[in-house]
């Protein structure tokens, strides 16, 4: 199955399917459904230097065609995962990218530092777009000065592939995104979720305890398939596309539109084995299209 | 757990608002063993507003038709679509999920309280004290007479105790309020309903020093573990409702002060 085979900077995916941070805990919660060696990767809960409880229930509200979730980054910690979770899933015949989430610059680092020495983690997704998180996360993915600054921290002790994960929160997404790679990021992913809120008309009050939270979903599609299209045009470096995928259609799209791997998310919880008919699907796809390889059609957008 | 489409043989509505579905897997194969105070995860097909599926808890296996019983509160369109479903159709589910009520292995006296649909795992529960030949007292609460819902199926497995707020049927008000509470004394409590009637019922077993368990409810995404909406606080911290949960002895919960 050469022909699904992606590259995101150094790393090699056997297909462009990943699964997204947030929506596919560490795998194992998903082991009874699928093969997880047949992903192109994992990416895991997003992780912080120190454990984190996450924000009080209600965490979840749903939405026409999508939800808000304002989890925050409720984790145990890098050292927890690096001994007690990273020893379950190094076996996984896939590549295990750790999402890296934090408060402040130092955090990020110390957090980096602790996964560099992980032989089975051949890259991490720096997340700066959590919007869930009082301080820190999504602030630092809102201007190109401070997202620069993370990524430049992080680049420096890093040698490793390195993903930055983008906000769609953001004037203009195409500015952070060339931010980070003049940065040094070996690649950048997109979109995180879209602040949004959600109130109970007769109770009149909010129906997350957060108030606003992360809209994911099919409902956000069309403008994170727009944003990625926008990143591709802006970007030289790889660009893992996300937002909303639900299907073999909506993943070619976002391949069409630059995207050189996707990410599925919160359609995991709908159908959790729809990343391996995805995977079917795309092959599937390159046999009625007459191609090659995947990589044929990446960003070839016929606009 | 696996996903698995199922036949709908059986919907019939229990009241104004509670259908009962019977369901078998579309492909004949056997049910897994299943235990009570588990639940599944219903895909809600055809609506164009319901994007998650909707949890629901297992009424009662009956291994001789390869049957699982669904009992159904239509409280949104979600629930509605599913009790919308024709006998012949198919729902896509996610089973067996959660952890379960505990079946004690020796001799005790058990009182199930359930309030509303929340009868619902009961009845299961009911089941298999039953088979270890327990006879466990049920005490099973609603609004007015129409509320209690399969009397006749918990009368098999045990003593049915009733309370109706309106007084139209058993003792009228609501279960914590009923006489069987003075009158005996229970080793065990499980408890499954609105959430007032779970803190009241919990309380009870505290001041009383007897175990209890109750099963949650908790807004749900995924079902398996893997969303981390549905958490619950306890005494080990934020735990998911859906994997540590639904049942919690009720000593674990922090809303029981």
């Amino acid at each position: 199955m050469d022909r699904l085979k992606v590259n995101i900077g150094n790393l090699e995916l056997q297909n462009p399917v990943t699964t997204a941070s947030g929506t596919f805990g560490y795998g194992t919660e998903y082991a009874d459904f699928i093969d997880l060696n047949r992903l192109g990767g994992i990416f895991v809960k997003g992780t912080t230097l120190e454990p984190r409880q996450g924000n009080n229930y209600p965490r979840m509200a749903e939405t026409p065609a999508g939800m808000l979730n304002a989890v925050g980054l409720q984790n145990k910690g890098v050292d927890y995962f690096a001994e007690h979770i990273y020893p379950t899933i190094k076996e996984y015949n896939t590549h295990i990218v750790v999402n890296v989430s934090g408060s402040k610059i130092d955090d990020y680092v110390k957090c980096t530092e602790r996964l560099a020495d992980l032989d089975k983690v051949p890259a991490i997704e720096v997340n700066i777009s959590c919007p869930n998180i009082k301080e820190g996360g999504m602030a630092f993915g809102t201007s190109c000065a401070s997202a620069a600054e993370v990524t430049r921290a992080v680049r420096k002790v890093y040698p490793k592939t390195l993903i930055v994960k983008l906000s769609p929160n953001v004037t203009d997404v195409t500015e952070i995104a060339r931010a980070i790679e003049d940065e040094g990021a070996d690649s950048v992913s997109l979109v995180n979720t879209f602040l949004g809120m959600a109130i109970d008309a007769e109770t009149r009050r909010p129906k997350l305890s957060t108030v606003t939270g992360g809209l994911s979903g099919p409902c956000i599609k069309p403008i994170a398939l727009r944003m990625v299209w926008q990143v591709y045009n802006a970007v030289k470096i790889p660009i893992i596309g996300m937002g909303g995928i639900s299907n073999t259609a909506d993943a070619i799209e976002f391949i069409l539109a630059g995207s050189t791997a996707i990410q599925i998310g919160t359609y995991n919880f709908i159908d959790p084995a729809i990343s391996m008919k995805v995977i079917d699907g795309i092959a599937d796809y390159l046999d009625r299209h007459n191609l090659k390889s995947i990589s044929e059609i990446i960003g070839k957008l016929d606009a | 757990m696996k996903v698995l489409d199922f036949k709908v043989t059986y919907n019939q509505a229990l009241n104004y608002q509670n259908n009962l579905l019977k369901v078998t897997p579309a492909n004949n194969e056997a049910l897994p063993d299943m235990l009570p105070g588990q639940f599944v995860q219903i895909l809600v097909e055809n609506s164009s507003g319901i994007f998650l599926r909707r949890p629901i808890s297992i009424n009662f296996v009956d291994k001789e038709t390869n049957e699982m019983w669904l009992l159904i509160q239509q409280i949104g369109e979600g629930t509605r679509k599913i009790c919308e479903t024709p006998v012949g159709q198919t729902l896509n589910i996610i089973f067996p999920l959660g952890n379960s009520f505990t079946v004690p292995q020796e001799k005790g006296k058990f009182l199930l309280v359930g309030g509303g649909v929340g009868t619902a795992p009961m009845l299961f529960l009911g089941e298999k004290l039953h088979e270890k030949e327990f006879s466990p007292d049920f005490l099973l609460g609603g609004r007015s007479e129409k509320d209690l819902l399969q009397l006749n199926d918990f009368e098999k497995f045990g003593t049915v105790f009733c309370t109706t707020e309106d007084g139209s049927f058993g003792e009228k008000g609501f279960v914590t309020h009923h006489s069987v509470l003075q009158k005996n004394r229970y080793d065990f409590i499980y408890t499954c309903g609105p959430k007032p009637m779970m803190v009241a019922v919990a309380r009870y077993a505290r001041e009383k020093n007897i175990e209890c368990e109750a099963s949650l409810e908790n807004l749900m995404a995924c079902g398996f573990g893997a969303c981390l909406c549905c958490i619950e606080k306890t005494t080990r911290g934020n735990l998911c409702t859906c994997t540590e949960g639904p049942v919690f002895n009720t000593n674990e919960l922090k809303w029981i002060d």
